[in-house]
């Protein structure tokens, strides 16, 4: 038992990369939903209504402070309850996309409080319409406040997605799961796939602090 | 729809030991490898940095569930005995948690200003009571927020030890309810998340006395927001 065996490596390597694949899909579908939800809800939070905004940030709160891998449980087995049938790759692609975007939303919040009063007035004064104010002036000043953040969630959520195997998806972590559990060989799967984890999530690391630095202070 | 509720409630409550078990042994261990390597990475020695850099960006940069299944599925294979899931879930909470610490305290650290490095040269402190007891006092009021959101991923990552079959909420929740309660999902899931929401407030409570606590060692009056939680007597 034990040592190293690249024959196995060579053989398992096809397994794990379409694992890597699904990782890739989930992180990317999780992403865009977190992206556009976040928004919505910091839109929602902002919109002067304070029952919505007081409940907004009551679901803000609840996601954040339960486990994403309870949350995942409960999408794959609370909803066929109700007639909702979901595949794992959706459940688990729905799962992350709302966890991140409660902390998306505070992002975009940050990323638009950020913005000078003065800037507001400005607009005002030269009696910009409401959508061209967003559009010309506000928008374009938070949003390079708000991509280091954005990014660093992404590259959390890539790390987060082997979550999805406990409700059935087979990602890079389930396939190494599989290989292994198949030759009863552990080492090589399970260090394999951290070596493409930390591949992958360092370099993405060191841009979005390269960007952090030049947006920066 | 609550015909069960007692019984649910109940069976989820026996893993409360084992979540707070887990969720406590991974805050000490954090706490210890982050002012451990937080200092490190400040150190004047290159070796003693690198070293730091390696584990925190080894353990920032790769997935929380691979370390527990490294730790525990692989690890036995290569050292010839196994962890109780206990404590593998511990350790790798711990580990993985100590890397993000790490950069707080370094961060906080830093933010200490420059003049009161110079002041405490200047009384003739030496190296060590500088750090203990100029800049940490200092350094610690600012590290307190940021360890209270640590501490809440940390409680959250704790239910992955269900994967190792620890019985904490998590796996009494999915494994014991979920099988035998059909269509009562909705019930056992809800009673799960406030379980996690009132440990997480726990644990949000106890930081904010610690950030008082911690303001008031440093000689600064307390933030508005630990004034606010000793007026309510929380």
């Amino acid at each position: 038992m034990g040592g190293w065996d690249w024959g196995f490596v060579s053989q398992i390597m096809p397994t794990l990369l379409r694992g890597l694949l699904v990782t890739f899909e989930a992180t990317l579908l999780g992403s865009v939903l977190a992206f556009a939800l976040g928004l919505v809800l910091a839109l929602l939070r902002r919109a002067g209504i304070p029952v919505v905004s007081r409940l907004v940030w009551l679901f803000i709160e609840f996601v954040r402070s339960t486990p994403l891998l309870v949350q995942l449980y409960f999408l794959f087995f609370v909803l066929p309850d109700f007639g909702i049938r979901l595949s794992s790759l959706t459940a688990g692609v729905i799962g992350l996309g709302v966890h991140y975007a409660c902390y998306t939303a505070e992002v975009y919040r940050a990323g638009i409080e950020g913005v000078p009063r003065a800037q507001w007035e400005a607009a005002t004064a030269l009696s910009l319409p409401r959508h061209r104010t967003w559009t010309r002036v506000i928008l374009p000043q938070a949003v390079p406040r708000v991509l280091p953040a954005l990014g660093n969630y992404v590259i959390s959520m890539f790390k987060e997605t082997p979550l999805l195997l406990a409700i059935g998806v087979i990602d890079l972590v389930g396939a190494a799961k599989e290989a292994g559990a198949g030759a009863y060989r552990y080492v090589e799967p399970y260090t394999l796939a951290g070596l493409l984890f930390l591949l992958l999530s360092y370099p993405a690391a060191v841009l979005v602090r390269r960007l952090e630095r030049r947006v920066g202070h | 729809m609550f015909d069960n509720f007692e019984l649910f409630l109940t069976t989820l409550l026996r893993g409360a030991p084992l979540t707070v078990a887990a969720t406590g042994g991974g805050i000490v261990l954090t706490i210890l490898l982050s002012f451990v390597a937080g200092l490190a990475m400040l150190s004047r020695s290159r070796w003693v940095r690198f070293l730091a850099r390696v584990y925190v960006e080894g353990w920032r940069g790769t997935s929380e569930v691979v370390q527990l299944f490294w730790i525990y599925f692989a690890v036995p294979l290569l050292v010839g005995f196994q962890l109780v899931p206990l404590w593998a879930g511990i350790l790798v909470l711990g580990l993985n948690h100590g890397a993000y610490g790490a950069e707080i305290v370094r961060g906080a650290v830093n933010a200490v200003p420059r003049a009161q490095h110079e002041g405490a040269i200047a009384l003739n402190l030496g190296p060590a009571q500088r750090i203990r007891k100029v800049i940490l006092p200092q350094a610690f009021v600012e590290m307190v927020p940021p360890f209270n959101n640590l501490f809440i991923q940390l409680l959250k990552s704790s239910s992955l030890l269900s994967l190792i079959t620890v019985t904490e909420i998590t796996n009494q929740g999915v494994q014991v309810l979920v099988p035998n309660y059909t269509g009562q999902a909705l019930t056992i899931f809800l009673i799960m998340l406030v379980l996690y929401l009132i440990l997480s407030l726990v644990i949000t409570v106890v930081m904010r006395l610690v950030e008082r606590w911690a303001a008031r060692v440093a000689g600064r009056p307390a933030t508005a927001r630990a004034r606010v939680t000793g007026e309510l007597g929380i």
